[in-house]
């Protein structure tokens, strides 16, 4: 028997792109001053899907001034009680449209259907419905019996989880009595535009949430804005030590969620089977578009043969093409320029010495591809183990003793996030001690919810999003 | 409720029976007792549960008790929205039946809008209780040690004479943390709850985790407070001085007691009665290579 | 005891119990990841025949009698009489006191007769009696003979116990293919399914079994990727390939498919075929060809136009 999966694409008709999308501001879609636009592209097929309008610097102002006057006169004084009500509301709608915005986010991110449908669209309404709760209970927090909002918060969100990301930022400012202006990336607006529609659909009061289109440029007219309070950045360090000079001496609240180059360290006890998908979802997960990405796995000497012969064997059997089929496990690279990125780290990491393998894999003409990729015999030297790739490119490392994990595993400017691979407690709590990243995966990877607090040290960024902690980025604590 | 008669149009009643595992059954007694409106005029025949009935409540809760308090807190958090959700749906009836009891139109909405907001309340508590009453224990060795919240188990509840916002502010804070209950309505007033049990019925709330008894309350509470299947007890709605026997007999299996006390059942709830119905539990494990 | 047995005990205690662990939230994670497969079309099609051809059919009632073998052996001959083009299922499978009324219906068609044997479905008899168990089945013309493992002894720690029992029963099926039941419900961890899956590979079985059907849960699909991934190491480590069969609670085509997914993703091609795979089942067979009909015809089927065997 050859047993071919037939194609099994998710319909697109559940959705109805716009040929093009105005700024979101005070409740309602409006032109950009300027009339700039720019083109948002499909990246499995590199078709143009829509103009988006580009915000400049008298949109931006219109944004904030909009935000401030919401949250003067409408959100700050509101109760508590009232505005989880909104957010309920946002939750259930999001939840109602869940497909739909899962099929856009698939078309505009190029992430397979199966993680935008299984993954980001449950854990955003999650996040909505998480962060109302707390819009009443804020005195129960631990920042004292009634802690404040900061005002107006200038977010800006990356590409890899475009409605995640705005449901990260969004979720708390409001809970906590915030008012926002919220530019999605460039590649990816499409979502945040649709989530606008159901701020409208919710009733929520005009000037609440705001959103901004645009690139670079727009995002720094936002966070360097002096009416605002509070700014919240995901994306990359260079860009996060930016905005970090940018807000020095101003009154803002800053809290940056950055790169990662994560270990994985799977030692000679570890249930092996699902260590090797922990690490196949770890680093080929949207395509490896993961700042907590498990980018290095750090496999101890007396399993390495076996676990990466079980590790090919199994990268085999992943399924790379159509985002929107059902069956597809690697959706598409997000743009050509990431694309163009992983290409020349990829090609630097053979020439400095690396090997490198990737299974048969047969990839589509159009759109922008990569294949999921093994580096064996990498030295912590090498770039490829030190540089973020943010792609599904994975560098192999050894280590002999848990000394030496820990020192190779934290042996890096970043400090998001890290995986352990072993059946003995006792090692992983050992493990989870002198890790030094944000969050500690035991046994699984890539594991997210509202309630648990993410975020990282050193240049990975500062702050939390989720939980209890993730309020205090959004209160005046 | 006269109106649609006055209309011209002859109301179907509603039987009012208990609400037991998910079903609503009569009282296995074949008992009943009117239930009249402030004015006196007869409203409906509402079931009087037996010690029997008691007893088959307390088994539904414990049976129910293992899949909720499983379920994970954001659904259970889903659920309890839900409730408010569909008790907003039936906002004009509840203001009928608390209008028959005796509240004026107005005072009897806010007390509608007040119980779907407390429902709103607790929801969020589901998956919230846990950060805000456990703890990450700094211990003097090489151990991780972290107590975390746990329902108690099966809850009998009586339930106060706040119709349904002191019905609704009982119930809520014992389920969402995972516990079972088995409520005694209030004796006077036990039409909203029946209602309830309707809401709770149509709102994805696994059968068995909410029991609702209408009857005499003399006759039920004792034997649910003796009852060596029951975790918990909540007297709210039993007056001061008489909960002395209950707690005594409540100490056969030490069950733990919430007190009657005056409540403002139109005040910030607070947590209290979310964590007089929980455990701690505390983890150790070693730190070591 | 002698010495010998005594450090061959202690050498197998040894092996499964050095065998990786199995993590029982990422099994599950993994085994719920492949169910949302979605196989359509041509690879439904083609799944459904493949499924067919693997079903074990199945009746071990008490209740059994001549009368219901035969009928399920004509069902098992023409599986669905308004199409000759459906395939024919692997096996019948019967107690071993009707396996000569099941020989007799299926003399010549191909399709194999397995009998469930050794004290089915406890597996609480002295050896004996299970060696006499089975060679009466073998000796009444049986291809295959389904055994079932001392689960006690497996959960006592007696290894040694379940491998000898094992390996008397096949030297017992002469010929016959030996299917080995694990009885996965009983054995509750994850764990102990891979370690009973080796000892019974090492005993020398043609073909690890998920569940008798009498005891709940019998096969999910966790219990079966973990089995899977046992005859798959066993295979690379050995050279020799070992069925796998997953019975009991497989009603719905959506089910077997299920399974066949995870047989193509987990060991691979060169197990999807009946010879490695086998699905025991009994009224699986009617929704697979309902389902086989709907995919030629567009329309839904009704119970009706399916025969009750």
């Amino acid at each position: 028997m050859n047993f071919d999966y037939a194609p099994a694409p998710e319909s697109a008709s559940i959705v109805d792109i716009r040929p093009s999308y105005g700024l979101f501001v005070d409740g309602e879609f409006t032109d950009p001053a300027e009339g700039r636009s720019f083109k948002t592209v499909n990246p499995a097929t590199e078709e143009v899907l829509a103009e988006v309008a580009e915000a400049g610097a008298e949109d931006v102002n219109r944004a904030v001034a909009a935000a401030r006057a919401a949250y003067d006169n409408v959100w700050g004084p509101m109760p508590g009680r009232e505005r989880a009500k909104y957010l309920y509301r946002i939750a259930r709608l999001i939840q109602e449209r869940s497909r739909e915005l899962a099929v856009l986010e698939s078309i505009d991110n190029g992430k397979p259907i199966r993680e935008s449908r299984d993954v980001d669209l449950p854990l955003v309404a999650a996040h909505f419905f998480y962060h109302a709760g707390w819009a009443d209970k804020l005195a129960y927090a631990g920042f004292g019996p009634d802690p404040r909002p900061l005002g107006v918060a200038a977010q800006v969100i990356p590409w890899n989880f475009p409605l995640l990301m705005l449901a990260w930022k969004i979720a708390p400012a409001l809970a906590c009595g915030n008012t926002v202006v919220l530019k999605p990336a460039e590649t990816t607006p499409l979502t945040a535009l649709v989530f606008a529609e159901i701020c409208q659909q919710a009733d929520l009061p005009k000037g609440v949430v705001n959103i901004v289109t645009g690139a670079g440029e727009t995002g720094r007219l936002l966070v360097e804005h002096d009416g605002v309070d509070k700014v919240a950045f995901t994306g990359s360090t260079e860009v996060g030590k930016q905005i970090a000079r940018s807000v020095a001496g101003t009154r803002k609240k800053l809290t940056l969620e950055l790169g990662g180059k994560a270990a994985n360290v799977v030692f000679d006890d570890a249930p092996l089977d699902q260590a090797v998908e922990g690490v196949v979802n770890g680093i080929f997960f949207n395509q490896g578009h993961v700042c907590c990405a498990g980018s290095r796995l750090l496999v101890q000497e007396s399993i390495a043969e076996e676990l990466l012969d079980r590790l090919k064997a199994r990268m085999a059997t992943l399924r790379v093409g159509d985002p929107l089929d059902k069956n597809t496990d690697i959706g598409a690279i997000n743009s050509a320029a990431q694309l163009e990125k992983i290409r020349m780290l990829s090609e630097i990491g053979e020439r400095e010495g690396a090997r490198r393998w990737s299974p048969p894999c047969e990839l589509p003409q159009r759109g922008y591809w990569f294949a999921p990729t093994l580096f064996t015999g990498v030295a912590q030297s090498h770039r490829i183990a030190r540089e973020e790739i943010f792609g599904p490119v994975l560098s192999v490392l050894t280590f002999r003793t848990p000394d030496e994990a820990v020192a190779k595993a934290n042996n890096t400017p970043y400090g998001l996030s890290a995986g352990i691979w072993t059946e003995k407690g006792s090692r992983i709590l050992w493990m989870a001690e002198r890790l030094r990243a944000g969050v500690v995966w035991a046994n699984t990877f890539n594991k997210f919810d509202p309630t648990s607090p993410f975020g990282g040290y050193k240049e990975s960024g500062f702050g939390r999003e989720g939980g209890r902690h993730g309020l205090e980025a959004y209160l005046n604590v | 409720m006269s109106t649609k008669a006055e209309r011209g149009r002859l109301a179907v009643r509603k039987t009012y029976k208990l609400f037991i595992g998910g079903a609503f059954p009569r009282s296995e007694s074949g008992r009943t007792y009117p239930v009249n409106d402030a004015k006196g005029r007869f409203l409906a025949n509402v079931s009087q549960a037996s010690r029997k009935d008691a007893r088959d409540a307390v088994s539904a809760a414990r049976k129910a008790f293992g899949g909720w308090s499983g379920r994970t807190p954001y659904n259970r958090g889903q659920i309890l929205y839900r409730v408010a959700e569909m008790l907003e749906g039936r906002h004009a009836q509840f203001v009928d039946e608390l209008r028959a009891a005796g509240l004026g139109r107005n005072a009897a909405s806010d007390e509608v809008d007040a119980a779907v907001d407390r429902w709103v309340w607790y929801a969020g508590w589901a998956d919230k209780l846990a950060a805000v009453a456990g703890s990450a224990n700094p211990v003097a060795g090489p151990f991780f040690n972290v107590s975390t919240p746990e329902p108690t188990g099966v809850v009998a509840v009586v339930a106060p004479d706040s119709p349904l916002l002191g019905l609704v502010s009982v119930i809520a804070p014992v389920i969402v943390s995972g516990n079972t209950c088995v409520v005694v309505a209030s004796e006077p007033a036990p039409l909203p709850a029946v209602t309830l049990a309707e809401v709770l019925a149509t709102s994805d709330l696994p059968g068995g985790v909410v029991n609702i008894l209408t009857g005499r309350r003399a006759e039920l509470a004792p034997w649910l407070a003796s009852h060596r299947d029951v975790n918990a007890l909540d007297l709210a709605g039993i007056p001061a001085d008489e909960a002395g026997p209950l707690e005594e007999a409540a100490a056969g299996n030490l069950k733990r007691v919430l007190r009657p006390a005056a409540v403002d059942w139109t005040a910030d709830p607070g947590i209290g009665r979310m964590t007089a119905f929980q455990e701690t539990k505390t983890v150790w494990h070693p730190v070591g290579v | 005891m002698s010495t010998e047995t005594v450090a061959g005990a202690a050498e197998l205690r040894a092996f499964l119990h050095g065998l990786p662990g199995v993590d029982q939230v990422g099994v599950e994670e993994r085994a719920a990841r492949l169910a949302a497969r979605s196989i359509k079309t041509s690879a439904k099609a083609q799944a459904i025949d493949a499924a067919i051809a693997m079903v074990d059919l199945t009746t071990l009632e008490g209740a059994d009698t001549p009368g219901k073998v035969r009928a399920l052996c004509a069902k098992a001959l023409r599986p669905d009489p308004d199409d000759p083009a459906v395939p024919r299922p692997a096996a019948v499978c019967v107690y071993s006191d009707l396996v000569g009324v099941a020989v007799e219906a299926l003399k010549g068609s191909g399709v194999k007769v397995a009998s469930v044997a050794t004290s089915f479905p406890s597996g609480r008899a002295p050896l004996a009696a299970k060696l006499a168990d089975t060679r009466a089945a073998v000796e009444a013309g049986a291809d295959e003979i389904d055994m079932v493992i001392d689960r006690g002894a497996f959960l006592a720690g007696d290894y040694a116990k379940v491998f000898d029992e094992i390996a008397a029963v096949k030297e017992a099926c002469g010929d016959a293919h030996l299917k080995v039941i694990l009885e996965t419900g009983e054995l509750a961890t994850y764990d102990n399914v891979r370690r009973a899956s080796w000892l019974a590979m090492r005993a020398g079985a043609d073909f690890i079994k998920t569940s008798t059907g009498k005891v709940s849960p019998a096969a999910t699909l966790p219990v079966t990727l973990v089995m899977l991934e046992a005859v798959r190491d066993f295979h690379a480590a050995t050279g020799r390939r070992v069925g796998v069969k997953p019975a009991g609670g497989i009603r719905t085509t959506k089910d077997a498919i299920r399974y066949l997914v995870l047989v193509n993703e987990t060991a691979g091609l060169d197990w999807l075929t009946p010879e490695w795979f086998r699905i025991g089942a009994s009224s699986l067979l009617n929704d697979l060809l309902m389902q086989r009909r709907k995919l030629a015809d567009g329309v839904y089927q009704g119970p009706d136009y399916f025969t009750v065997d």
